[in-house]
């Protein structure tokens, strides 16, 4: 072999392992919007996937009605986030549903500090595989909410657990953290869902 | 005490020997501590099934390998067989080998996945009692959430806790055996985990997550665990006491709890002014609990990441500033907002810092100058 | 094969540099390799002495010698000087004095590049003590108490070191992601003729499956901490739940680097083992074959079970029986390779010399290491041993006798190669048993101290966790000063000693052992046949 073949070889060869190493720098950025699609395939749970449920539940189950027969106690709690000067509360503590009708219950909500503040609530259900069966019809968890210094509002939740929630699941737990928005550059989109 | 530690050693092969070096305290454990719940006393039996596999295959290594040291060496005048590896086991044993691993990982993987299940299972019936866990750094939140109950619980210094350093706290998780919980996890700030290794789970307390884990006791006791995942300085001072009481006692505790509550709520609310030393005798005891881990009981922090409040520019300057960095915290810093708190403790713990130690400005400030300053 | 062809064409087409020109622009790989052994030998005291300070703080309960930040800055630098500082270079070290020689090549494919691969480490390194010292000067910000996972949001309330470290990291990324593409570029097109793939010696298989590994997971380490910089400073939430981020995002980043990062940290000493123990055993190893697939397929599993360091992160039933087992499948091909290091043992004719000695040890330790590490994969039971002391102790017996015994085993079986001259084998021999038995003093009982209940990261802690705590103390100084022996017995073999023959060892076999101890400036020049039946 001569010379000029190998440092052909070597050269081919390099190119094709910088290829590479670029290639998984570019996977490390990639998974930031394939984690979701990651999470939803191996059932790795993420803030999206427990916040909005599996993509392919919701509303089809509207179309196989109400179950009178069978009651769930659902119980509504919410998390405030120390840096976030709100007073954020379910009016209602916990109800107890049919699946398949739907429900509205409202959050009472109150900026403490004297100026705007915007917060975002992210719900979280437990347990966990009642996530997908617990459609939000609306939801103030849907957008960012700014409150205007010392404003008291009651924010909606209308809601519908979907009848074919498994049967051994009769407590649900909807739970919401609420945070701060302070940072300008928003990565995900927060409000699909 | 010693009856555990003998059975245990008993099982635990390999440590004979190193047991009886152990002698002074009695909480002194080598293996888990007895399981409280039936899933921990499976979890606990996986375990053991898991290191006595591990401790068998460890010793069949040991020995063929100390065998082989021992004969097969050149000063003993044992030939090497330069064909061994081509012999029919040399040639067979890539299959062997690995049928032979594989038939234990699966003994192990089928036992440790019906346990799984049963951890990971949700609990059925309706009557499931919801204990919200929230991690703030550096103490436990309880949120009972069926009971309207909010439980502050902080490790207590060593002067009064003593022996129980770091294993006790000044509010323990309260809870009643025979009832199914559900625990929800979740974090003020970073990641916390709840660890009390007589409940044999453990789980990570993730800001935007709202996590589950579930448990059943079956025993009265105090069980004692700590928060296991790094959550900066004082990571080492989050215990966690779960106190097991009978449900009737349950009962007796959460009324007592709710008349607590109510009761505090009216003091706060009362338009007193209240005069300066109560304020700082309220305010001290405030400081001690909720700013000292930090900030220190002697003012002093522990710079730079803790600045000290005595002699502070802060807190000898206006107060509206110093009541700003309260209620706010200040972002980009370990600083908290302490906003949550309610106007008589905001005021009692500001009146406390400006006349503690060097700090002699005299100011009072009454809960109505915290209500104008939110 | 003879050499004398190499030997007197030195003087026509190179001209050799002395001084500091012969460092600093060296394209040779001997001298980088000598140079990559050298900074990995400074960074291991560094990282040692930090340990120790770990340990002695921890001697008893309480707060003695540290505070908490210090502490956790201390436990951060000590695995990142460790493994990135230490572990990595030394095994890099290794790969560039003998690979060449091994194969028959002059020199390596890029010799340019293997210098700036090599140059660059010293300013990570400093980038690195910077990211530690820092917070000590006015103005410096907060100490990084994150341990080496940096786990956000915690790392990112950290002060402007974090900053240093995530330049660090991207550094010695650079340096090792460098480092990887010329050994695969090196054994692809620079073999000898005659040497197909299945005979290459197995020391440059492990590098060529670990420099892929390296080339598939240091880049997404590096996106994962640039992420945590925009996070920091550019306004981006990438891990922050409220701006529709998530912090477990980093988690899966950080892990899915980390995970195979210790099959990078633990083949190329199980490459060192395939070599010292057939030369001691006096036959050829066992199972040549069975070791390059058992090695590939554990490069291969390692890439997709990084979620069993997460277990606790609240991952659905599916997905954690997953990890459980993939993480289990594992102990499959490992079991086949301590297998075939004991069949190669097995009717051999042994001798014990240090080399040996450490890797009879390796194979002993490890597998224990190994089979806690089977107990950990186990999910309900990990739900206790999780980020305990019984974790700690784990990855220090897979690490211990996996990484770094492997690492002197391979000096000791080599410096009569590099330096020309014999060590001092009986105190090497005081080093291996001081060394060893310190070893096991001090993380033995810390398997103990995690099943009672003591959490790791932790400053102060009970009095009920005080005696272990004081065993293991004890244990680390006497582990850590006995490398002060090493030190030693390195400086005294590199300045004289009894003279190694080309072979050095009675029963050695390979290309690299055809060379003058110490082989000079360069060699096979003019490529090796190869006609020797492989195995």
């Amino acid at each position: 072999m001569s010379d000029a073949d190998l440092t052909q070889k070597k050269r081919r060869t390099v190119w094709w392992l910088s290829f590479l190493v670029l290639g998984m720098f570019g996977f490390g950025f990639a998974l930031v919007p394939l984690y979701d699609l990651l999470c939803q395939v191996t059932g790795i749970q993420s803030v999206n996937i427990r916040s909005t449920g599996s993509a392919n539940a919701p509303y089809a189950a509207n179309l196989k009605g109400v179950n009178e027969s069978r009651f769930i106690t659902i119980k509504f709690d919410a998390s405030v986030h120390p840096n976030l000067p709100w007073e954020f509360a379910p009016v209602v503590r916990n109800l107890r549903v049919n699946p398949g009708k739907q429900y509205q219950v409202n959050f009472s909500a109150h900026n403490r500090s004297s100026s705007e503040v915007t917060g975002q609530a992210i719900p979280s259900v437990a347990p966990w595989q009642a996530t997908g069966h617990l459609n939000k019809l609306e939801c103030f968890c849907f957008n960012q909410q700014t409150l205007a210094g010392g404003e008291s509002v009651e924010m909606p939740l209308r809601f519908m657990i979907s009848p074919d929630l498994p049967k051994e699941i009769s407590s649900l737990t909807l739970s919401y953290s609420l945070m701060k928005m302070e940072k300008p550059v928003v990565v995900q989109d927060k409000a699909k869902g | 005490m010693c009856r555990r530690l003998t059975t245990i050693s008993r099982r635990f092969l390999l440590v004979a020997a190193i047991v009886s070096f152990q002698t002074a305290h009695a909480e002194y454990g080598i293996n888990f501590p007895p399981p409280a719940a039936d899933v921990a006393q499976e979890i606990y039996d996986i375990h053991m099934l898991t290191m006595q596999i591990a401790t068998f295959l460890l010793l069949i290594v040991f020995s063929f390998v100390i065998y082989s040291l021992y004969f097969h060496r050149k000063s003993r005048g044992y030939p090497a067989d330069q064909n061994f590896h081509n012999t029919w086991f040399g040639n067979w044993s890539w299959v062997m080998v690995p049928a032979l691993v594989l038939g234990i990982d699966l003994t192990i993987a089928s036992n440790a996945d019906t346990v799984l299940k049963k951890v990971w299972e949700v609990p059925k019936g309706e009557k499931l009692m919801d204990v919200k866990v929230t991690g703030h750094q550096w103490w436990w939140e309880f949120d009972y959430l069926d009971y309207g109950i909010k439980v502050e619980s902080r490790y207590i210094p060593e002067e009064k806790s003593g022996d129980l350093y770091l294993r006790e706290v000044d509010n323990r998780l309260v809870l009643p055996t025979g009832t199914k919980i559900r625990f929800l996890h979740t974090s003020a700030d970073v990641l916390h985990a709840f660890w009390v290794p007589e409940l044999a789970f453990k789980k990570d307390a993730i800001p935007g997550y709202v996590t589950e884990t579930w448990s059943e006791l079956n025993r009265e006791g105090v069980f004692r665990g700590q928060c296991a995942e790094l959550c900066g300085t004082w990571h080492s001072r989050m215990p966690l006491v779960v106190e097991s009481v009978p449900p009737e006692k349950f009962d007796a505790w959460v009324k007592q709890q709710q008349a607590i509550k109510v009761a505090a709520a009216e003091e706060a609310s009362s338009s007193k002014a209240w005069s300066k030393n109560e304020l700082i005798t309220k305010g001290k005891e405030l400081y001690e609990t909720k700013c000292g881990a930090c900030h220190q009981a002697s003012g002093m922090g522990l710079p730079p990441a803790f600045p000290a409040l005595n002699g502070s520019a802060i807190v000898n300057g206006p107060v509206a500033d110093h009541l700003k960095i309260v209620i706010n915290g200040k972002s980009g810093t370990a600083m908290q907002a302490w906003g949550s708190l309610n106007d008589l403790e905001i005021a009692a713990i500001v009146t406390y810092e400006r006349n503690a130690w060097d700090n002699k400005s005299g100011d009072v400030v009454q809960p109505t100058d915290v209500k104008q300053a939110r | 094969m003879s050499y004398t062809t190499a030997i007197n064409d030195d003087a026509h087409h190179h001209h050799n540099p002395t001084g500091w020109r012969r460092w600093l622009f060296s394209t040779n790989h001997k001298d980088i390799g000598t140079l990559y052994l050298l900074f990995a030998l400074s960074m291991l005291f560094m990282g040692g002495a930090s340990a120790m300070l770990i340990r002695a703080e921890l001697f008893q309960p309480g707060i003695q010698l540290l505070d908490p930040d210090l502490y956790n800055n201390l436990v951060t630098n000590h695995a990142l000087l460790m493994i990135f500082g230490a572990v990595m270079p030394a095994a890099a070290g290794l790969a560039n004095w003998m690979i060449p020689l091994m194969i028959g090549a002059p020199d390596m494919a890029l010799p340019r590049m293997n210098n700036l691969s090599f140059w660059i480490l010293p300013a990570a390194g400093t980038m690195l003590i910077l990211s530690f010292v820092v917070p000590f000067f006015p103005g410096g910000g907060s100490q990084i108490n994150t341990g080496w996972t940096l786990y956000p949001p915690l790392s990112v309330q950290v002060g402007m070191s974090m900053d240093f470290l995530i330049f660090a990291i991207h550094l010695l990324g650079i340096s090792s992601v460098l480092a990887s593409i010329n050994i695969i570029v090196t054994l692809l097109n620079m073999r000898a003729p005659g040497m197909t793939l299945m005979k290459m010696p197995m020391f440059c298989w492990t590098w060529l499956v670990t420099a892929f590994l390296l080339i598939l997971v240091v880049p997404v380490l590096a996106g994962g901490v640039t992420m945590l910089l925009f996070d920091r400073h550019f306004g981006t939430s990438f891990f922050d739940a409220a701006g529709g981020g998530d912090p477990v995002l980093f988690q899966h980043l950080f892990w899915f680097f980390g995970h195979p990062e210790v099959y990078v940290l633990l083949l190329p000493s199980i490459g060192v083992l395939s070599h010292v123990i057939p030369t001691f055993s006096r036959k050829p190893l066992f199972g040549y074959k069975s070791m390059v697939g058992a090695m590939i397929a554990v490069a291969t599993i390692g890439m997709v079970v990084w979620a069993h360091h997460q277990y606790t992160i609240g991952m659905s039933l599916g997905a954690v029986s997953y990890f459980m087992i993939g993480t289990i499948i594992i102990s499959i091909p490992v079991g086949l390779m301590i297998f075939n290091f004991i069949a190669t043992m097995w009717r051999g004719a042994m001798t014990f010399e240090t080399p040996m000695l450490f890797a009879v040890a390796i194979i002993m330790m490890f597998t224990f290491g190994g089979l806690s590490g089977v107990m950990l994969a186990v999910v309900p039971a990990d739900m206790q041993y999780h980020d305990s002391m019984f974790v700690v102790a784990h990855f220090h017996y897979v690490l211990m006798p996996g990484a770094v015994f492997g690492l002197f085993a391979g000096v000791f079986y080599w410096l009569p190669k590099w330096t020309g001259h014999m060590y001092d084998e009986k105190l090497a021999k005081i080093f291996f048993w001081v060394n060893v038995i310190g070893f096991n003093l001090t993380f033995f009982p810390q398997h103990f101290l995690g099943l009672a209940g003591m959490p790791r990261r932790i400053i102060d802690y009970n009095v009920m966790f005080t005696e272990f705590n004081v065993v293991s103390s004890i244990g680390a100084m006497i582990f850590g000063f006995s490398h002060l022996l090493l030190l030693y017995i390195v400086i005294k073999t590199i300045r004289g000693g009894e003279k190694a023959t080309a072979q050095v060892w009675e029963g050695a076999k390979g290309l690299e052992w055809e060379v003058p101890s110490p082989p000079p400036f360069h060699t096979w020049e003019t490529p090796p046949s190869i006609k020797q039946e492989q195995q």
